[in-house]
């Protein structure tokens, strides 16, 4: 492994490795072994194809290795690998996400529980890059496990969670892995890499059970159906999606009794809210800046808090709400956009406030905040602003529902 | 409120679809010379650009908007004054591309409603065909050949308009034959058509249906499982492998039968069946390997027996056998059942040879007329014979 660089520990079996976000990925699919990995390559997510290649090239790692001739192709492929009972990986960015979405919808709603690396990137045009989070949003409604990660040892660790929720029965349900270009694939950090025995312990094989396409078990997959049927088949995902949070639950306390490491709240993270007066919201590594304005808001006296929300789908609205009572406002900050939303607010500005809308008890105001567009950077300075302008609100004084940060204006 | 009307007409998938929608469109537009308003559609749910597919189209009018709407508010009549079905072998029962089991050609009728049918059958024989109703209702027979006027243009048979006056005598609250024929020419400004409607209306008649009239047969159904009860993953069970098959007279098994979906078996698309003269068959497997339904049963001393359950009519095996005579396509109406013509000569081979040439004879084949370009415009003036004989 060229890039890699492994050093012994002395108490444990996890070796430590300086690895990126995607390497980090690509390490936890061959820990979990997986059988059937498609690529094409579109930046950033394809760092993560280049890693799983050389794994394969060094011996490493066993799989079939697919280089398909599109993305609607290369989540096609995965999707059938995994029905005839293959453990599977994929993954896109920005508008190559968008070329396999056929192959996208279909794959939640057929139970194929496919792990997949978003890459997160902006939209075209404009043909950039960076970070945005609206590619991944587009499957928010149709069944993906969504999540955000914002360290590549966070990548490493929701991967191997990822596959043992969405491999489970129960749920049989997709996993999209958000990882923000640049900041978390491309840049490297030193990860706690697992031992394998860890890893059996925790991942149980894949088994595709009474849904395996084999000669043995003659079934028919995906036939057409009309209005006698979409309701129900609908209600299945339903109830699926609606089970995940318990699974999700189980997971990460057997993660933390295996592995030893602890993610808390597996939902979301709270950082300094325990006495803060209002809290800043967001998804992925911007969790960085905000942090670190915090440290510096509060030596000036500000109890700022941070909630980083992890997992966007399942929304666990309940226990946000709960939390958020406690806080006399709110600022979320979407790095991404709904043109024409509610407010014009974010898709996450606006599911938070879906969140607080039915819920008992206090609901602060929640503001919304569009920054980092496009891979921008989120300063500190934009952080300090943006939280003045929640404690304004805070204040009982009035402030735009939607501001954009960091524009050039 | 207003009075509402329903009227459905049920055809086959793409021959008659433009028939459908000519109906349903002109009784609309005929009501509405009097006043009344109303709305035409197909039943989307059906594939009516498939050959030979039952499907349906309707026709809802009533006297004021607000009637109307009451009707539009369910998506498809669950009742209607008149059904209409445009070939008689539809009597049979309809089973739509959607899974609905075989529904009574006579299902949605009213109490005292009429089934039109087009014919040139009796009463009898297509009461043989319509499943048997607990309500009584009228059965009137439009005498005529079955139009299969709609492929891609439309070949004008009449068809349309002689129903239009028909509708005119049988339901006389919904239009004259005056808007009929109003209609008719302010459309195709055809009076030739207006007299087809108006020679319609001064012949039909109907004959009362009691309810311990008609076929006794109980249709097969299907049962909508809970979501609950259903397989996850859109994904159902194959159906299975088949089995070897028993011949009826030496009790000794051999050959193939595969196994079938027994809640689809879209026979209803049949308007003709092949019989099959197994003395005469030389085991070419032609049929066999060409049906495109697999409806083909291997009899133990390895003839090819058309199992009625799963034949949709399409005739392709006749076309492909290369014996005179070994097969022969039948109008369906010769039949009252599905029953096994192997195990039938088997048990008899000379009382089968009778029923065999019969059969032939009796109902010759239907051409459809579309076995070669331009043959139904040389039907259409025996077609119009007919109709103008009533």
């Amino acid at each position: 492994m060229a890039t890699a660089t492994y050093v012994e520990e002395q108490r444990s079996t996890d070796k430590t490795a300086l690895i990126t976000g995607s390497e980090a990925i690509a390490v936890a699919c061959k820990l979990a072994d997986v059988d059937v990995i498609t690529a094409y390559p579109i930046r950033p997510y394809d760092t993560v194809m280049q890693y799983i290649c050389k794994l394969v090239a060094n011996g490493e790692m066993d799989c079939e290795y697919i280089v398909a001739e599109g993305e609607h192709s290369q989540f096609e492929i995965v999707k059938h690998a995994s029905a005839c009972g293959a453990r599977v990986f994929c993954g896109s960015s920005g508008v190559g996400w968008m070329y396999a979405m056929e192959a996208l919808t279909v794959t939640p709603a057929l139970r194929i529980p496919m792990v997949a690396m978003v890459g997160n990137r902006a939209l075209d045009d404009p043909g950039a890059f960076g970070v945005e989070h609206n590619d991944a949003l587009t499957v928010r409604d149709l069944g993906w496990q969504l999540v955000w990660v914002d360290s590549a040892q966070e990548a490493l660790d929701t991967a191997l969670i990822a596959y043992r929720v969405s491999e489970d029965r129960r749920i049989f349900l997709p996993c999209a892995i958000s990882c923000d270009g640049a900041f978390l694939t491309h840049s490297q950090a030193l990860v706690k890499v697992p031992s394998q025995e860890k890893v059996n312990e925790f991942l149980p094989r894949y088994n595709r059970a009474d849904l395996l396409l084999h000669p043995d078990n003659p079934i028919t997959v995906a036939p057409q159906g009309n209005e006698d049927w979409v309701m129900e088949i609908r209600r299945q995902n339903y109830a699926a999606m609606e089970r995940s949070s318990l699974v999700l639950k189980e997971a990460y306390a057997d993660f933390e009794r295996i592995f030893g490491r602890s993610y808390g709240n597996p939902f979301f993270e709270e950082y300094e809210t325990e006495d803060a007066d209002i809290v800043l919201m967001g998804m992925g590594t911007l969790s960085t800046p905000v942090k670190v304005a915090i440290r510096q808001m509060r030596k000036a006296g500000k109890r700022v808090g941070f909630v980083r929300m992890r997992w966007f789908r399942p929304f666990a609205a309940a226990e946000l709400a709960k939390s958020l009572g406690r806080f006399k406002a709110v600022g979320v900050i979407d790095r991404d956009y709904s043109f024409g939303s509610p407010y014009m607010s974010g898709v996450l500005t606006t599911e938070v406030r879906s969140a607080l809308y039915s819920a008992p008890g206090s609901k602060p105001p929640v503001l919304g905040f569009i920054a980092g567009l496009g891979g921008r950077e989120v300063t500190v300075p934009d952080v300090e602003k943006v939280a003045n302008s929640v404690y304004e609100a805070a204040d009982g004084k009035s402030q735009p529902l939607t501001q954009w940060i960091g524009l050039r204006e | 409120m207003g009075r509402l009307y329903a009227i459905e007409v049920i055809y086959r998938g793409i021959f008659q679809k433009q028939l459908a929608t000519r109906i349903t469109r002109s009784i609309v537009l005929a009501a509405h010379e009097e006043g009344k308003l109303g709305i035409s559609f197909g039943r989307y749910g059906d594939s009516p650009e498939r050959n030979g597919i039952p499907a349906k189209g309707f026709a809802i009018v009533a006297d004021d908007q607000l009637t109307l709407e009451e009707g539009m508010a369910k998506y498809e009549p669950k009742e209607v004054d008149v059904t209409i079905a445009v070939d008689d072998t539809l009597c049979k029962g309809v089973e739509s591309w959607a899974w609905y089991g075989l529904q009574p050609v006579n299902k949605l009728l009213k109490p005292g409603g009429t089934l039109l049918v087009t014919s040139r059958e009796q009463p009898e024989t297509i009461l043989q065909m319509a499943h048997r109703k607990e309500t009584p209702y009228n059965l009137a027979i439009l005498k005529g050949t079955v139009s299969f006027s709609g492929l891609w243009v439309y070949k004008d048979d009449h068809t349309d308009v002689r129903i239009l006056g028909a509708i005119a005598k049988i339901l006389p609250g919904l239009f004259t034959l005056k808007s009929v024929q109003k209609t008719i020419v302010d459309q195709w400004n055809d009076s030739v058509k207006a007299e087809s409607a108006a020679r319609a209306y001064e012949r039909i008649s109907s004959v009362a249906v009691r309810p311990d009239q008609g076929n006794p047969e109980t249709p097969y159904k299907f049962n909508f499982p809970k979501w609950h009860e259903m397989g996850e993953g859109i994904a159902i069970p194959s159906i299975p492998a088949g089995k070897a098959i028993e011949d009826p007279t030496t009790h000794e098994s051999g050959g193939f039968r595969p196994d079938r979906n027994p809640t689809f078996k879209k026979y209803t698309t049949r308007t003709m069946r092949p019989v099959v003269n197994f003395d005469t068959c030389i085991k070419c497997t032609l049929c066999w390997l060409q049906c495109p339904d697999s409806c083909f049963d291997v009899t133990p001393e390895g003839l090819y027996d058309a199992n009625m359950q799963a034949c949709c009519g399409c005739g392709v095996c006749e076309a492909v056998c290369p014996v005179k005579d070994c097969v022969t396509m039948v109008n369906e109406t010769a039949f009252e059942d599905n029953a096994s013509q192997w195990e039938a000569w088997r048990k008899d081979k000379k009382g089968y040879e009778a029923w065999l040439a019969d059969k032939i004879k009796s109902r010759p084949e239907r051409s459809h007329g579309f076995r070669y370009r331009g043959q139904y415009e040389e039907q259409v003036p025996e077609m119009l014979e007919v109709a103008r004989k009533g």
